[in-house]
């Protein structure tokens, strides 16, 4: 213990030589130096890659078609056939569970990806350019915020109809005021520092300073923004599916499929846990991973992050 | 502070007018005929284009959007809340017969997430990165994670299996049967409590550790008080501000994760009819119920910001 509280101390030989490396060796230096630091985001990120990974290969890695009914094998508890058991028509729980992950992965991403880059965007014009528009994009922001995220998402989702892409838009949408009041009080910050002004003072226009010197800076808690909320996602996307209101059947997806379990008269155990839990593993994962990059990128934002949550519009 | 009260008495005003438009726009924007949402494309095929009209007409889904949701805010505010396409009752009965029940959990998950996230969070305060704070960040980073309404299918399945005990599916007010009540709502209450719970463990242990490190409590110590009383008294009225603020962001937690952890249990609550409603498309229940949420979370939103600048001398709103 006494080592490795010294080794904090000593200048870290990584440091000379990061700079020199190059490409992967540096990436994986970083890598190995983020790991002795975060333990816990290290493994929730080693899960979550190889989570990602299941879901590309789930092709190759389901024994069986996830679609495909057997009548002859009806709720069966899990055996040496069914590794995890049949559903009401006979369908291999591990193949859909392995699959679902593939829908839920995708759709938890994209909404991610387009809700915090669409909100962060937003952010930093509020940032930058303040004012009137500043003044009414902060109301709507918050217009949004005042819906509980899955009663938003079900109204999205049920006017634009149930289909993959309106879950995702359904669930991006609910994302984008988080990113809007996180990066726009980064924006308004990043404005009032010389370089920026160095930039307006020689000309360039508004467009370009926030695009050249605003946006890079915004960059370290967009990042910190997309990995604490893919967990939110995914579970905004299992509860639509859940409710009957998600990415509609048969396609495979860990909410359907628990749906389908509580419909059974006597609900088979293994279609009620094994999509669950494959949930819990994952968001676990995420959320790991996403406080580990928090306290990495930005220490700033960790204990002022659920506050601002809880209201930008405060002091 | 009156200054302070009505511009915040504004906003949410505000705030609400836009919540109504963007719920009106969004459910407005439908992707085909509501009548055929409503009768299904059978029924419609059968109608004459007149019936049709007709029915458009009754409705009052023919006349321009503007004046159909100048009419929409018009009944709110005479407090008629329309009916249900399909089942004939109007909105406001469904929401006085569920409404009571999603209301029961709601306050009860809040009583028992403070319940168990206070004393946890004390706990870990107390002796940081020990082993009951390591055991206690597990669990809440855990419980975080976990969805409710998985958590509460397991409830459900486990008692199911191994008591043979199923909760009442009928709806029972407090004020009929407390027992058969509580049998109804305590279930949805552990599990949406536990989640918020583990928040508010995290926030009180982060917030006590910034309020001890400060230097009125050394100051404290100094004077010979024992730890107990340190925290208890002097660090943690000062650590509670902000863990209220974040019960009431929980709140829409609350809100949002009952409509599928009702689901779960099979509670007939207010979330159970928003699902229904959204499952058939009764575009009228389904837009005053989502405005009824919405107001709720604002209302609750803005006594929190009342009482923090209640309870916070140092903030004087000007």
């Amino acid at each position: 213990m006494a080592i490795r509280v010294a080794d904090h101390h000593l200048p870290t030989p990584e440091t000379p030589t990061l700079a020199a490396r190059s490409g992967v060796g540096a990436v994986l230096a970083e890598l190995l130096r983020f790991s002795r630091r975060n333990t816990l985001a290290a493994i929730g990120g080693l899960v979550g890659v190889m989570i990602i990974c299941v879901a590309l290969a789930a092709p190759l890695l389901a024994p069986r078609d996830p679609l495909k009914a057997d009548f002859r094998r009806m709720n069966k508890p899990p055996d040496a056939q069914n590794l995890l058991g049949t559903d009401q028509v006979g369908r291999d729980t591990l193949s859909r569970v392995i699959y679902g992950a593939r829908t839920s992965l995708f759709v938890a991403f994209s909404a991610v990806i387009l809700g915090t880059t669409v909100g962060s965007l937003w952010g930093v014009a509020c940032g930058y350019l303040r004012g009137r528009f500043d003044l009414v994009s902060q109301r709507v922001m918050e217009i949004l915020q005042s819906f509980p995220d899955l009663i938003l998402a079900m109204a999205i989702s049920m006017a634009i109809g149930t289909g993959l892409p309106a879950v995702i838009f359904a669930i991006a949408i609910t994302r984008i005021p988080f990113g809007g009041r996180v990066i726009r009080s980064v924006a308004l910050s990043v404005r009032e520092m010389p370089y920026v002004e160095a930039g307006r003072a020689s000309g360039a226009s508004a467009l370009r300073v926030m695009t050249f010197h605003v946006l890079p800076q915004c960059l370290a808690p967009y990042l910190v923004l997309a990995t604490t909320h893919l967990g939110v996602a995914i579970v905004i996307e299992a509860a639509l599916g859940f409710l009957g209101v998600g990415v509609p059947p048969p396609t495979p997806t860990w909410g359907n499929m628990l749906a389908d379990s509580i419909t059974a008269l006597v609900p088979p155990w293994w279609l009620a846990f094994f999509p669950g839990l494959a949930i819990t593993v994952t968001v676990l994962a995420f959320n790991l991973l996403g406080d580990g990059i928090r306290d990495t990128l930005d220490p700033r934002l960790s204990p002022a992050f659920l506050r601002m949550m809880a209201g930008g519009r405060r002091r | 502070m009156r200054k302070y009260l009505t511009r915040r008495a504004v906003y949410a005003v505000v705030t609400l007018l836009g919540v109504s438009l963007s719920i009106f726009v969004i459910l407005r924007i439908l992707p085909g005929d509501p009548l055929v949402a409503i009768l299904g494309v059978e029924g419609h095929a059968r109608m004459t284009p007149a019936d049709r009209v007709r029915i458009m007409a009754d409705l009052g889904l023919s006349d321009p959007l503007p004046v159909q949701y100048a009419r929409w805010l018009g009944d709110i505010g005479a407090g008629r809340l329309g009916k249900s396409f399909f089942r004939g009752d109007t909105v406001a009965a469904l929401i006085a017969h569920r409404g009571p029940i999603s209301a029961e959990i709601a306050v009860l998950a809040l009583v028992v997430s403070w319940l168990v996230g206070l004393p946890v969070g004390i706990l870990s305060a107390f002796k940081p990165n020990s082993l009951p704070d390591g055991v206690a960040r597990a669990m809440s980073v855990l419980f975080i994670a976990i969805p409710g309404f998985w958590l509460g299918m397991l409830i459900v399945l486990a008692l199911l299996f191994w008591v043979g005990y199923k909760a009442p599916i009928l709806i029972v007010h407090v004020w009929e049967d407390p027992w058969q009540n509580l049998q109804i709502v305590i279930g949805p209450a552990i599990v949406l409590g536990l989640a918020q719970g583990a928040y508010i463990a995290r926030m009180s242990r982060s917030c006590l550790l910034e309020v001890i490190g400060e230097d009125f409590v050394r100051t404290a110590r100094a004077k010979g008080l024992r730890e107990g009383l340190v925290v208890m008294r002097h660090a943690l009225p000062n650590a509670l501000l902000p863990v209220i603020t974040i019960s009431g962001v929980l709140l829409g937690f609350v809100l949002g994760g009952s409509v599928a952890v009702e689901q779960a249990f099979g509670v007939p609550g207010l979330g159970r009819a928003l699902v229904t409603a959204v499952i058939e498309r009764d575009i009228i229940v389904v837009q005053n119920l989502v405005l009824l949420y919405a107001v709720i979370f604002v209302v609750v939103n803005v006594l929190v910001d009342l009482s923090y600048a209640w309870l916070d001398p140092r903030i004087r709103y000007s």
